[in-house]
C-alpha cells in the first residue's frame, strides 16, 4: 500500500509537470498577450515596450520556466486588469467554488447511490424505470436551461430562493442542484450496474448461506464493493463539477473562480486564465490520486496490481 | 453413531423456473434424506438439477426459480413454514454450505478475519475476543497453522486451497447439523482435493455432521461417500450404500457412468473410456416420454448384468435391489414400469425401442 501511494503520487506529480506546460504554450499561442494590454490604438513602440516589461521578448521556455518557479513558490503573477496579485484574487474565491462543488458532488450522490442501489435490487421495476427516466432528464437537460428554469420557478414565482449572489446559504441551493443533477444520471447508472453485478455474485450466495440478513448483505457485503467504480467517477466528476461551475456561477452570479475565470477570458487575463486552468487542472489530478487510493483501501487487490 | 437420526429429510422436492419457451422442470419429485454423520453423495451430471436441490434446501434458489416440497425438514423442523428471517437463523448456524468456488466465494473486500467472525456475531452473539478465539480454533482444526497471521490476511493472498479451508472453517463455526457441500473440490487440483476430502471426512468423525456432498466426480464418491443418489435430468434415478452402488449398479444411466470411470489395471491402457450415447432431453414443460430413451449403450444386453428388482409397495415407480431395502431403482417413466420387473432382468427394458 506504501509502495503504491508513493507510486501514484510520483505519477500525480509528473501528469501536473506536463499541464502546467500546456497550459502554458497554449495560452501563449491564442493571442499576442502584449496587443491586448496595450490595448487597439496602441503604436508599436508602446507595444514593444509592454513586451519588455511583461517579459513576452524572452524565449518562450525561458518565460515558463520564470512563471513555473515563481509558481512553486506561490506567486501567480499579477492580473493585467485589476493589477492584483492573481493568488489573492483566486484564494478570496476559491472557497465559493469549493464550497458549491463539494455540495453539488454530496448532492449527486447522496441521489444517485440510494437510488441506484434501490434500482438494482429490483431491475425493471417501477422504480427503476422512474430512475432511468431520471436519469435520461439529467443526461439531456443542459445545466444552463435547467439552471434559469429553476430560477424561473423557484426564484421568479414562488419566491423561496435567492437567485443571485453568495452571501447565505440558500443562495447555494439552487446552484447545487442544477450542478448536481448534472452528475447524477452516470453516478447512478454506475451504481446500478454495479450492484446488479455484485449482487449475483458469489460472495454474495456466501453472505446470504451465512445467515447474514439482508441490510447486512446489501450494505455491507455488496455496496462495499458496487461502489468502487462510483468512487473513481464521482472524483472525476467532482473536478467537473469545479471547472462546470463556470456556467452557474455565472448564471447564479456566485463569485468564485469559475466565475472569475469567465471575466479573466473576456478579458484576456492570461496570468488569472492560466493559473485557474492550473488550479483546476491540479484538482483533477489530487482528486484522481484521492480516488486511487481510496479504491486501493476499498479493494486491497488495487495495490497488488 | 446414533442409528438413523435423520437431519434432513426431504420428500418430493421440485423445482420449477419459467424459461421462454415454457417451464423448466429442472428437479422433479426429489426425495433423500441424510442422517447425522452420514455422507451423502449426490452424484450426477452438469444440469442435472445437483445443485438446484442444494440451493433449494438451504432456501436460496434463484428468484424466478420455484419451490415446491412434500417434505423439507431440518431436524424434525419444517423449512417450508419458517420466513426468510427465521430461515436466515438457520443458514449457516444449523445448516452451512460449501461452495464450489473458493476463488470467488469470499469478499475480496474484506479480511478472512471478518468474514469468518461474522456468523458468530450473527448466530453465537460473542464477543469479539471469545469469536476470535473460536476462529482461531477452526482454522487451526481446518489444517491452516499458524492461523493467526491469516486473520489479517485478504482472500486474494490465500490460494484455492486454504480459500477452501476458510471456507470450510466458516461452514463449521456454528457447529451445524448439516453442511451442503456443492462440488467443494472440483475447482481445486487434485491433491489438494484429496486433502480436502480428507479433512472433511476427519471432521464428520469430529463433529457428527451430516454432510450433502454434491459432486460429478466418481472418484470423490468412492472416497468419501456412505450412501449415493445418482441424479439424472432432475430426478434421482438409483440410490444406495456406496459399495452397492459401485458393485451392482441397476439403472442403466448409474451403470453408463460407471464405464466412463478410468481404473488402473482393469481397463486396458487403449480401449477407449465408456460413454453414454445421445443427449440429456429438454425437459421443458410436460415431459411424459422416458427421459433415458435413446441413450441406450448398443451392447447393454450383451453386457448386461442382470439383477432382481422388487417393487417398494409405497412408493411408485421404486423398486429394492436385490432385495436390499437401502438400494432403490426410480423410474421416469409408465413405460419402464410397466415392463420394469421382468425386462430389467432379461435385460431389455421397453423404452429402450422407442
Amino acid at each position: 500500500m506504501i509502495v503504491y501511494t508513493i507510486k501514484r503520487i510520483f505519477v500525480a506529480f509528473l501528469i501536473l509537470l506536463v499541464v502546467s506546460g500546456l497550459t502554458f504554450s497554449l495560452s501563449h499561442l491564442s493571442a499576442d498577450p502584449a496587443l491586448t494590454i496595450a490595448g487597439e490604438q496602441a503604436s508599436d513602440e508602446d507595444i514593444e515596450a509592454v513586451r519588455k516589461l511583461y517579459g513576452f521578448d524572452k524565449p518562450v521556455v525561458e518565460q515558463y520556466f520564470n512563471w513555473l518557479s515563481s509558481a512553486l513558490q506561490g506567486d501567480l503573477g499579477k492580473s493585467y486588469h485589476y493589477k492584483a496579485p492573481v493568488v489573492e484574487m483566486i484564494s478570496g474565491r476559491i472557497g465559493t467554488t469549493m464550497t458549491l462543488g463539494f455540495l453539488a458532488i454530496l448532492f449527486a450522490l447522496v441521489v444517485s447511490i440510494p437510488l441506484g442501489t434501490i434500482a438494482a435490487m429490483r431491475p425493471n421495476s417501477i422504480i427503476d424505470r422512474f430512475a432511468l427516466l431520471l436519469a435520461v432528464f439529467g443526461q439531456a437537460l443542459p445545466t444552463f436551461w435547467f439552471a434559469l428554469m429553476m430560477i424561473i420557478l423557484f426564484g421568479v414565482w414562488l419566491r423561496w430562493l435567492p437567485i443571485s449572489g453568495n452571501t447565505s446559504w440558500a443562495h447555494f441551493v439552487m446552484p447545487t442542484i442544477a450542478l448536481g443533477y448534472y452528475a447524477t444520471p452516470a453516478l447512478m447508472r454506475l451504481t446500478r450496474a454495479g450492484m446488479i453485478e455484485v449482487l449475483s455474485s458469489d460472495y454474495i450466495r456466501t453472505a446470504k448461506a451465512k445467515g447474514l440478513l439482508p441490510v447486512s448483505v446489501l450494505f455491507k457485503h455488496a455496496l462495499r464493493n458496487a461502489i468502487i467504480p462510483v468512487v473513481a467517477l464521482a472524483a472525476v466528476w467532482f473536478g467537473f463539477m469545479l471547472g462546470g461551475s463556470i456556467v452557474i456561477e455565472t448564471i447564479f452570479n456566485l463569485k468564485g473562480i469559475g466565475w472569475l475565470s469567465y471575466d479573466a477570458l473576456l478579458r484576456s487575463d492570461l496570468p488569472v486564465v492560466q493559473a485557474i486552468v492550473l488550479i483546476f487542472a491540479s484538482f483533477y489530478v489530487i482528486l484522481t490520486l484521492f480516488a486511487d487510493l481510496l479504491n486501493a483501501y476499498l479493494d486491497p487487490r488495487i495495490s497488488v496490481r | 453413531m446414533d442409528k438413523n437420526e435423520v437431519v434432513l429429510e426431504v420428500k418430493n422436492l421440485s423445482i420449477d423456473i419459467p424459461v421462454s419457451q415454457g417451464v423448466l422442470h429442472a428437479v422433479d419429485k426429489v426425495n433423500l434424506h441424510v442422517d447425522r454423520g452420514e455422507i451423502l453423495c449426490v452424484v450426477g451430471e452438469s444440469g442435472c438439477g445437483k445443485s438446484l436441490t442444494s440451493l433449494a434446501i438451504m432456501g436460496l434458489l434463484p428468484k424466478n426459480a420455484q419451490r415446491s416440497a412434500e417434505m423439507l425438514e431440518l431436524k424434525q423442523e419444517d423449512l417450508q413454514k419458517l420466513t426468510e428471517r427465521q430461515l436466515s437463523d438457520i443458514r449457516g448456524n444449523r445448516m452451512a454450505m460449501i461452495f464450489q468456488e473458493p476463488m470467488t466465494s469470499l469478499n475480496p473486500s474484506f479480511t478472512i478475519e471478518n468474514q469468518l467472525l461474522e456468523p458468530l456475531f450473527r448466530h453465537r452473539g460473542l464477543s469479539k475476543h471469545d469469536a476470535r478465539s473460536l476462529v482461531i480454533e477452526m482454522l487451526e482444526l481446518v489444517g491452516i497453522k499458524p492461523a493467526e497471521p491469516r486473520l489479517r490476511q485478504y482472500p486474494h493472498q490465500l490460494s484455492g486451497g486454504l480459500r477452501q479451508r476458510v471456507m470450510i472453517a466458516m461452514s463449521l463455526l456454528c457447529n451445524p447439523d448439516l453442511i451442503i457441500a456443492d462440488e467443494p473440490t472440483t475447482a481445486l487440483d487434485v491433491t489438494i482435493q484429496a486433502q480436502i476430502l480428507e479433512l472433511m471426512m476427519g471432521l464428520r468423525e469430529k463433529f457428527k455432521t451430516g454432510i450433502l456432498f454434491i459432486t460429478h466426480d466418481m472418484g470423490v464418491v468412492a472416497n468419501i461417500a456412505d450412501r449415493v443418489a445418482v441424479m439424472y435430468a432432475g430426478q434421482i434415478v438409483e440410490e444406495g450404500p456406496v459399495a452397492e452402488i459401485f458393485d451392482n449398479p441397476a439403472h442403466p444411466y448409474t451403470r453408463g457412468l460407471m464405464s466412463c470411470i478410468p481404473v488402473p489395471g482393469k481397463v486396458d491402457r487403449d480401449s477407449a473410456l465408456g460413454t453414454i450415447p445421445g443427449m440429456v432431453p429438454s425437459i421443458v414443460n410436460e415431459f411424459q416420454s422416458c427421459r433415458f430413451a435413446g441413450r441406450w449403450d448398443e451392447n447393454y444386453e450383451e453386457n448386461f448384468t442382470p439383477c432382481n428388482l422388487t417393487e417398494v409397495s409405497t412408493e411408485k415407480r421404486s423398486f429394492k435391489v436385490n432385495s436390499n431395502k437401502n438400494h432403490l431403482v426410480h423410474f421416469c417413466c409408465d413405460q419402464c414400469l410397466d415392463q420394469s420387473q421382468h425386462t430389467l432382468t432379461e435385460g431389455r427394458w421397453l423404452c429402450r425401442t422407442q
